[in-house]
């Protein structure tokens, strides 16, 4: 299919609202297993401290998935999605009762041609940057 | 311990082949929380022009976290400090289940940064006829004491 955003409709600087997404242990714990990524300092907070870490601290792949998400809801297909990178800037803590907010939003870097386009993402969790460098390029309709 | 710099430029062999199934795709789906049909439907995933359940955008992290080239002993790496740097997906297109897959890893570069090393990973997904699915390039970083 066909992504459901026209390539005509968007121009350099479209913003792409923010999206907030919750993190709590379970996810990091279905994320582990999912994964196959067991690093205790993903789960076991005992672990996490004694490796010097605030606390268990969200896969970077859980955060960089919470981008993909983003970004596929956006253009509307998955297959859409041509290349995909970030860079992890900052951990994600997850606290035992509160876990943390991830707030992801995005914006149209560049028109590339054949219905390309470059999204620039910016995710925070408690206000820090926790990615840098996040950009998907995706094809539009 | 620093990383031995003998590993740049080593290719490791390809992984046993991996059949991506449909409720993997369905568990990963859920782990990250994402409810499109597309994840888990296969009448949903037709109707949007796939062969079959698609993989969300991140899945080729599954097959690709580098497992043998980070385990192998004379790398000296250690798990425990290790997070991880960047994350970059080149798709040539999305994996869907019943995908066969073949992983070829290549440690493109060992450096320092600071106190910590990095780590830099290249690795070719590849279907069961051998084409190119997806590149996947894994920076890791082992934090310094």
């Amino acid at each position: 299919m066909a992504a459901t955003v026209k390539y005509s409709e968007v121009e350099v600087g479209t913003e792409i609202p923010a999206v907030s997404y919750d993190v709590r242990r379970l996810n990091l714990v279905m994320y582990a297993g999912a994964s196959g990524d067991f690093n205790p300092i993903h789960w076991d907070e005992h672990f996490a401290k004694s490796v010097g870490l605030p606390d268990v601290i969200a896969h970077g792949m859980f955060t960089m998935a919470q981008g993909g998400r983003f970004v596929t809801d956006w253009v509307g297909d998955p297959g859409a999605v041509l290349d995909y990178g970030v860079r992890f800037s900052g951990m994600v803590p997850v606290a035992h009762d509160s876990g943390n907010t991830l707030v992801i939003s995005g914006v149209v870097e560049e028109k590339l041609d054949d219905n390309k386009v470059v999204v620039g993402l910016t995710a925070r969790a408690a206000d820090q940057k926790v990615l840098s460098q996040a950009k998907a390029v995706v094809r539009l309709a | 311990m620093p990383l031995n710099t003998d590993f740049i430029g080593r290719t490791f062999p390809p992984t046993p082949p991996y059949e991506v199934s449909r409720v993997k795709i369905r568990e990963f789906a859920d782990a990250i929380g994402d409810t499109n049909p597309i994840y888990r439907d296969r009448a949903a995933a037709e109707a949007a022009g796939h062969p079959d359940v698609v993989a969300p955008p991140t899945f080729p992290i599954v097959v690709s976290l580098g497992g043998e080239a980070l385990a192998d002993p004379g790398l000296g790496l250690n798990y425990a400090m290790v997070v991880h740097g960047e994350q970059r997906f080149e798709y040539v297109r999305p994996i869907v289940a019943g995908d066969v897959v073949t992983c070829t890893s290549t440690i493109a570069d060992i450096r320092k940064a600071g106190r910590n090393e990095l780590l830099k990973i290249v690795t070719e997904v590849r279907d069961g006829g051998g084409e190119l699915v997806v590149t996947t390039y894994n920076t890791i970083v082992e934090r310094g004491v």
